[in-house]
């Protein structure tokens, strides 16, 4: 529901004058013709048409496509039918036309729009404008209240990246819309500038959790046991923890991990039918077969990053003229969540490009970007 | 402005006016009273402006990919082709309804505008059977096919993405083929109206008969473009399958060629009055049954029609109301009619009444073939097919006499002819019959035993043609100049029927070449290997892959070579769309003269070898060139806009000695 937003009404005036009008133009349609007096006489047209067929006959003859005497022929047969259409006219009109008229044009009236407004009121949206594409992407983020607000609190924290209370309240928003990697680093801003706390420790992991595919990973599981070493028996922190343990192909001690949960919650806690429901879904049948991993955890691939990212500071330390190496390096250490090395990196880089003023203000927007603020 | 909103509203109010319109004006007319009747043109325009306004917002949508538009949401996408978005809004069932309309009222307000020296009763009754058919249709849509059904919220891409849909062939197909549908509701509107007021008079006939022509030309287009397409685009090599949806459109094309003649009769001799109105009713029933034939979906499965039975009962209760309807006031009014005058068997009328048993028997055979598998399947669950042997024996056999009788029919005098005296004016035409069955035996090997016969079938309709012109003009028996100037008197209308009749023979001539004398050969190549077909040495350069905008395709480089001479490639090949993973496959054509050679491929082996179908079709464009020469000769009639007077001539021997300049 991602894309719900109330619809304005502000398409809503434009298309009740719509309606307004064409209905209006229905009605003169109808009304036009009645309030014309109409002279025709009704089979003055038929005769017009034998008349016609004279003239024609009159014409082939001159050119000498039909002889003489078939083009009399034909004359006289057209002028045996001129005669019998013109005996037909007779004159109809006249008493009760008056009152047929005003029928008419009171049926007009009242029935055009007593039929539009019941078939188009039972099915019509007139309050949904139109919804263009190429009109939707450009109005989409300026107008959406979610889209608007994440806008302002990024300029508020692109101005101010110390603000921890900020990167708390955007990061649950980046979860919903689905941006992991950026509410990510919003939490790990929030705990870094706000300081640790049970909350804070395991949102971060939930959402290096929720940024591995739902695969707890040991980072997020470190971060998980420092959330329960401040504040013992934190439901998320345990249920995660339990889950780490049923994807570690130990659902016997993730049940026992969110049994000794629910026994010690609170009473009336919303969240412990969750957690039974999960016990239940491990002491069922199904734990003979509990499901393994489904994808292998980071933690497999991390060594090589890590490798990768100390090759690069080893290259750095020894030749550091490469600003890009620099960069990348910071980038590294900060999506690896070692703010402290990134920082360090910065202050080298920062060092070793002292007197080039657009690498220094690369440096800052970095630093801005990547929320590793101090120096 | 553009709201899809006031799309749907527009609608409405036309289905409003369409009310209106089917029931004042022909009041007017039972009351004789002018100004009741006089409403009927201005909301008939009113309807087609707003018909019109409903599609231009319903096309806007699809320009802008609104996708809060459901149709648009499942018919579209935005990163499609611009015409393709364009057709793509008649590519689906509510579109092409709204299309149906829109052409409806087209012609309701061409009758309203252009119908001013018709007698004012006869304009309103039209006007008021067309608006019946309107209300039908918009309640139709209304109800249950409404293209303006909106989503909350809209999604932000549409679904359709189908490559084998976005075809140039398949986007003014449906078009051409709808104007010819509904184009014969004219005739239609026209016929009931002449029940109803139990009179059919001069000016009937004289405008039955172009709005007749116009739906006659557009549906021979649809039908041939449509045949065209099958043939380039499905790969199998063939142009007429006697699928039922072809067959659709044949039935009415069958029973509007019947009309077409007919109306001659009547407009000339006010003679076949009664059965020309039958015709009428019928030809139109048959477009409606094609219509819907094609988009309810019961030709695919009497299941998937039971599946939206709230569509399948409002069709049914169309074509029982219409069809029935008009039959019933047919059987009840028509005794009314007055007769018109008799004639001779062998005459003009006649030979026009022997081409009305035989279209209309041939096209009840169509209607067997056509709807007895399904009336089976409705009946026992059954499920067969008819194919096309049941056609070739039963279509076929029906028109051969027709042919025959083809080439007769423009000598034979009106009221009275001589059959022995044409037979005798048709000397050159046996004889290029009998030339060209000889030198077909003596040139061909193989193929069937009476190929050559039909070769001599289709030579003696070509001939018989131009020597109905010749002696109208009387080539080489008078001086040059009288012939010239008699050629340029001759009325168009003659033209045309001469032209369309000897576009009938060079169809057949491409029909007999393309199944008697096509050569097919299978075989698995590989790169280097050559094969002869039909004079042509083709040799496998070598399999390529291909990066298209949105396929990929192997294709498999030919090159042709002719008496050793070098002809160019030929690059057919199989493609992937790469979106859907859709295969289809890229038959590659070479032109010489009017025979083609066609080469499809089939799977690539796994050795690098690729199985190419290669056929050989002599004279096969011919099919098509001569529906071309056919829709040619109908515009030459249509631009005929003499009046036929057909008043009785002084001496009806004098007439049948000598060729007058008749029509």
């Amino acid at each position: 529901m991602i894309g719900r937003r109330p619809k304005a009404m502000e398409g809503s005036l434009t298309i009740w004058l719509a309606i307004a009008v064409m209905t209006a133009a229905a009605i003169f349609a109808v009304l036009l013709p009645l309030s014309r007096p109409v002279t025709a006489a009704e089979s003055e047209m038929d005769v017009a048409v034998y008349k016609d067929q004279l003239a024609e006959i009159g014409r082939d003859s001159d050119a000498g496509l039909i002889g003489a005497a078939e083009a009399e022929a034909a004359r006289i047969e057209v002028s045996r039918r001129l005669i019998a259409a013109s005996e037909r006219i007779a004159a109809t009109a006249g008493e009760g036309a008056a009152r047929r008229r005003r029928l008419v044009a009171v049926g007009a009236i009242v029935v055009i729009p007593a039929i539009a407004a019941f078939a188009y009121g039972s099915r019509g949206h007139p309050g949904y404008a139109g919804q263009p594409l190429a009109e939707r992407q450009r109005v989409e983020p300026a107008q959406t209240d979610m889209a608007g607000l994440i806008a302002r609190i990024e300029a508020h924290l692109a101005a101010n990246p110390g603000d921890g209370r900020g990167w708390e309240v955007v990061g649950p928003v980046y979860l919903r819309l689905g941006r992991v990697p950026d509410a990510v680093r919003a939490r790990a801003n929030a705990l870094r500038i706000l300081g640790p706390s049970a909350d804070r420790e395991a949102d971060l992991a939930e959402a290096q959790t929720l940024s591995a595919g739902g695969v707890v990973t040991a980072e997020a599981k470190a971060g998980f046991e420092r959330a329960l070493v401040l504040g013992a028996g934190h439901p998320k922190a345990g249920y995660f923890i339990g889950l780490a343990a049923e994807q570690d192909g130990k659902p016997d001690e993730a049940r026992a991990i969110w049994a000794k949960l629910v026994a010690e919650a609170p009473a009336g806690a919303p969240w412990i039918a969750l957690l039974q429901a999960e016990i239940a879904r491990l002491g069922g049948p199904a734990v003979a077969t509990a499901p393994a991993p489904a994808t292998p955890a980071p933690a497999v691939v991390a060594p090589e990053i890590r490798a990768m990212v100390d090759g690069l500071a080893a290259r750095l330390a020894s030749d550091g003229a490469d600003f890009d190496g620099w960069i990348r390096l910071v980038r590294s250490y900060a999506v690896l969540g070692e703010a402290e090395k990134a920082r360090a990196a910065v202050a080298s880089a920062r060092q070793r490009f002292a007197g080039e003023a657009d690498k220094i203000g690369r440096l800052d927007g970095l630093v801005n970007e990547l929320g590793i603020g101090g120096s | 402005m553009m709201s899809p909103e006031v799309g749907h509203f527009a609608l409405v109010l036309a289905l409003a006016l369409a009310l209106v319109q089917s029931v004042v004006p022909i009041w007017g007319s039972r009351r004789g009273d002018t100004a009741l009747m006089a409403t009927a043109s201005p909301v008939a325009l009113g309807q087609f402006a707003f018909v019109t306004l409903s599609f231009v917002v319903l096309t806007y949508a699809y320009l802008v990919s609104d996708f809060s538009v459901e149709n648009v949401f499942q018919n579209s996408h935005s990163t499609k082709p611009l015409i393709y978005k364009i057709s793509g809004v008649w590519g689906n069932h509510e579109g092409s309804m709204v299309l149906w309309v829109v052409i409806l009222t087209l012609f309701s307000a061409l009758v309203a505008v252009f119908g001013r020296n018709l007698p004012l009763t006869l304009k309103a009754n039209v006007l008021a059977v067309q608006g019946w058919i309107t209300v039908a249709f918009l309640l139709f849509i209304l109800k249950t096919s409404n293209p303006f059904a909106r989503i909350i919220p809209a999604p932000m891409e549409g679904r359709d993405l189908n490559p084998l849909l976005q075809d140039v062939g398949l986007a003014i197909h449906p078009p051409l083929l709808y104007i010819g549908y509904v184009g014969f509701s004219m005739s239609f509107a026209f016929a009931v109206a002449a029940l109803i007021d139990g009179k059919l008079d001069a000016a009937w006939a004289r405008w039955v008969r172009p709005w007749t022509l116009v739906a006659w030309i557009f549906l021979t287009a649809g039908i041939s473009m449509g045949s065209y397409w099958a043939y380039y685009e499905l790969g199998w090599g063939g142009w007429w399958f006697w699928d039922p949806v072809e067959n659709a459109s044949l039935m009415p094309w069958l029973a509007g060629t019947a009309l077409l003649h007919s109306a001659i009769v009547m407009e000339k001799r006010e003679a076949l009055k009664v059965w020309t109105v039958l015709l009428a009713i019928l030809t139109f029933s048959l477009s409606l049954l094609g219509t819907f034939l094609v988009r309810s979906g019961v030709l695919t499965s009497v299941h998937a029609f039971a599946v939206d039975p709230e569509r399948g009962v409002f069709i049914l209760a169309i074509l029982v109301v219409f069809i029935g309807g008009s039959l019933a006031l047919y059987a009840w009014r028509a005794p009314t009619l007055k007769q018109g005058g008799l004639f001779a068997p062998v005459s003009r009328e006649g030979a026009l009444v022997l081409n009305n048993l035989f279209l209309t028997a041939s096209c009840a055979a169509v209607f067997v073939g056509t709807l007895y598998p399904l009336a089976l399947e409705t009946l026992t669950g059954a499920k067969i097919s008819v194919g096309p042997p049941f056609f070739n024996w039963t279509f076929g056999p029906l028109m051969v006499p027709l042919m025959l009788a083809m080439v007769f029919g423009p000598f034979l005098a009106w009221k009275r002819g001589d059959l022995a005296a044409v037979a005798q004016r048709l000397t050159l035409a046996f004889a290029a019959a009998i030339l060209a069955t000889l030198v077909t035996y003596a040139v061909t090997t193989g193929g069937p035993v009476l190929a050559p016969l039909f070769v001599g079938l289709a030579f003696y309709v070509i001939v018989g043609a131009i020597l109905d012109v010749a002696e109208r003009i009387q080539l080489f028996r008078a001086p040059a100049a009288t012939s010239l100037a008699r050629a340029r008197g001759l009325p168009r209308a003659a033209w045309g029927a001469a032209v369309a009749h000897a576009g009938v023979g060079v169809m057949l001539l491409g029909i007999v070449g393309e199944t008697a004398y096509k050569q097919e050969t299978i075989v698995q190549m590989r790169p280097g290997e050559s094969i002869a077909v039909a004079g042509y040495d083709i040799t496998l350069q070598g399999l390529v892959p291909v990066e298209g905008p949105n396929y990929r395709d192997l294709v498999a480089r030919l090159t042709v070579r002719e008496g050793g001479v070098d002809a160019g490639m030929l690059e057919p090949a199989k493609r992937v769309y790469t979106a859907r993973a859709m295969p289809t496959t890229e038959a590659a054509l070479k032109t010489r003269g009017v025979s083609q050679l066609y080469v499809s491929p089939g799977d690539p082996g796994t050795d690098g070898s690729i199985a190419l179908r290669f056929f050989y079709k002599p004279m096969v464009l011919l099919i098509w060139i001569g529906t071309l020469v056919m829709m040619f000769g109908g515009l030459l009639s249509l631009s005929d806009r003499r009046l036929r007077v057909g008043a009785p001539k002084p001496s009806a021997r004098r007439v049948a000695a000598t060729v007058q300049p008749a029509e």
